[in-house]
């Protein structure tokens, strides 16, 4: 009898130091603050909830900033962590808030668009739980997130995930996945409030064009890419060659498939004015048979069973011993973004978007 | 949301108990505690 008792008691102990251990982590994750600081070309700062007040107060709040230029012009929506595993994305966002100042028209930015996502992790894939990126005035610490909402912001999921509006059926997992819950509604599940906000600003701001930025693995189809519906694909196709003629780098045009609902680039066309364009960059770390998932990886991509796939032709974009670096990434997402600018003012002239740097990137 | 985690609270009670009248079997009281795992972490919004 004695025993048992002390073997229960011994158990809990283990188990409870475990879970203190491994429980405090994950705690400290979420609730680690990112510094976000708003540049000189900021305006107006407002969060998703002035634009659907069911998200006030909830974790999938986020805010939205505004740089608006002298001159009026057209306006451009860029998001950045709708897929919060996805970092290049979000620190291309940052690069803007952080430098750029609007001269004609006007820029808004959602750098963490799944704000929950952003603050979930994968400990049973082995995610890191941060981050750092170098700068010069030393390392800056990063959240590293999910591709869905957290449980916690959102619970149960259902069987099978009905899409709203066209009841299309769709993975119960996507019923947290901001890239499959657009147009959204303002009383449906929290991530159909979150892209309902985004609609909602697109709408009542009159965006032109919305920018929804992402990172695709090497062994995936869709990587290295502009994805862009029909009233999008002249602009998304000239900004494709000028890149490569200019910067030397692929970034195909691939076609938004119209059967396929939930999307960024299929629904905010079909569901508002604005010329919808979703970037994807390669990251090697997002691949399933890599080496472990770590810091690295994410940062340098370079994989040795990657390089051996790419040897045998088994990856979509080109790879070598160089892997694919952080900063190719976000380099080649700021320049896609500029790029589409560019062509928009190109074809709309009377609705110009330009920025300038506010002072040369580190 | 809340009638679930009515029924996370209703399994831990559950699972204690279990845990509590087992008097043989090592491998089942490290089961219990295994499944109560999670259920503790998400009753305390942890994960």
């Amino acid at each position: 009898m004695h025993r048992i008792l002390t073997i229960k008691i011994l158990l809990v102990a283990v188990f409870t130091a475990i879970m203190i251990n491994g429980g405090l982590e994950l705690y400290r994750h979420r609730h680690f603050q990112l510094p976000m600081v708003a540049g000189a070309g900021i305006t107006k700062v407002k969060k998703l909830s002035d634009y659907c007040s069911g998200l006030k107060g909830t974790m999938a709040d986020t805010y939205v900033f505004f740089l608006e230029g002298k001159e009026q012009g057209g306006k451009m929506l860029i998001m950045s962590n709708t897929h919060a595993n996805e970092p290049a994305a979000l620190l291309a966002n940052l690069i803007f808030l952080e430098n750029a100042t609007v001269e004609k028209g006007t820029l808004i930015l959602i750098p963490h668009f799944n704000h929950s996502a952003s603050r979930n992790t994968r400990p049973g894939d082995g995610y890191p739980l941060y981050f750092e990126i170098p700068t010069g005035w030393g390392g800056k610490k990063f959240r590293m997130g999910n591709r869905d909402a957290s449980w916690l912001d959102q619970w149960p999921d259902p069987d099978v995930y009905v899409h709203y509006p066209d009841r299309q059926l769709l993975s119960f997992i996507d019923t947290r996945n901001t890239n499959r819950t657009w147009p959204g509604r303002p009383d449906g599940p929290l991530m159909e409030r979150v892209t309902y906000a985004a609609m909602q600003i697109i709408r009542e701001e009159k965006v032109d064009v919305a920018v929804d930025v992402h990172g695709a693995e090497t062994m995936f189809p869709v990587t290295n890419c502009i994805v862009a519906p029909e009233k999008s694909m002249r602009i998304a196709t000239m900004t494709s060659l000028t890149v490569k003629a200019r910067e030397k780098f692929d970034n195909h045009v691939e076609p938004s498939p119209s059967g396929f609902r939930g999307l960024s680039h299929r629904e905010i066309g079909d569901f508002s004015d604005a010329m919808p364009f979703l970037l994807e960059a390669p990251i090697p770390f997002l691949d399933q048979p890599t080496g472990p998932k770590t810091v690295e990886l994410l940062l340098d991509g370079k994989d040795p069973f990657l390089l051996s796939l790419s040897k045998k032709g088994k990856l979509f974009v080109p790879y070598d011993e160089t892997g694919w670096p952080m900063d190719k990434r976000v380099g080649q997402h700021t320049s896609v973004i500029l790029e589409l600018m560019r062509q928009f003012t190109k074809k709309f002239p009377e609705k110009p978007i330009e920025q300038k740097w506010r002072r040369p990137l580190l | 949301m809340i009638l679930y985690y009515a029924i996370s609270i209703y399994l831990i009670v559950l699972l204690v108990w279990n845990y509590l009248k087992e008097k043989k079997s090592i491998n089942d009281l490290v089961l219990y505690l295994l499944v109560l795992l999670p259920l503790i972490l998400r009753i305390l919004r942890v994960k």
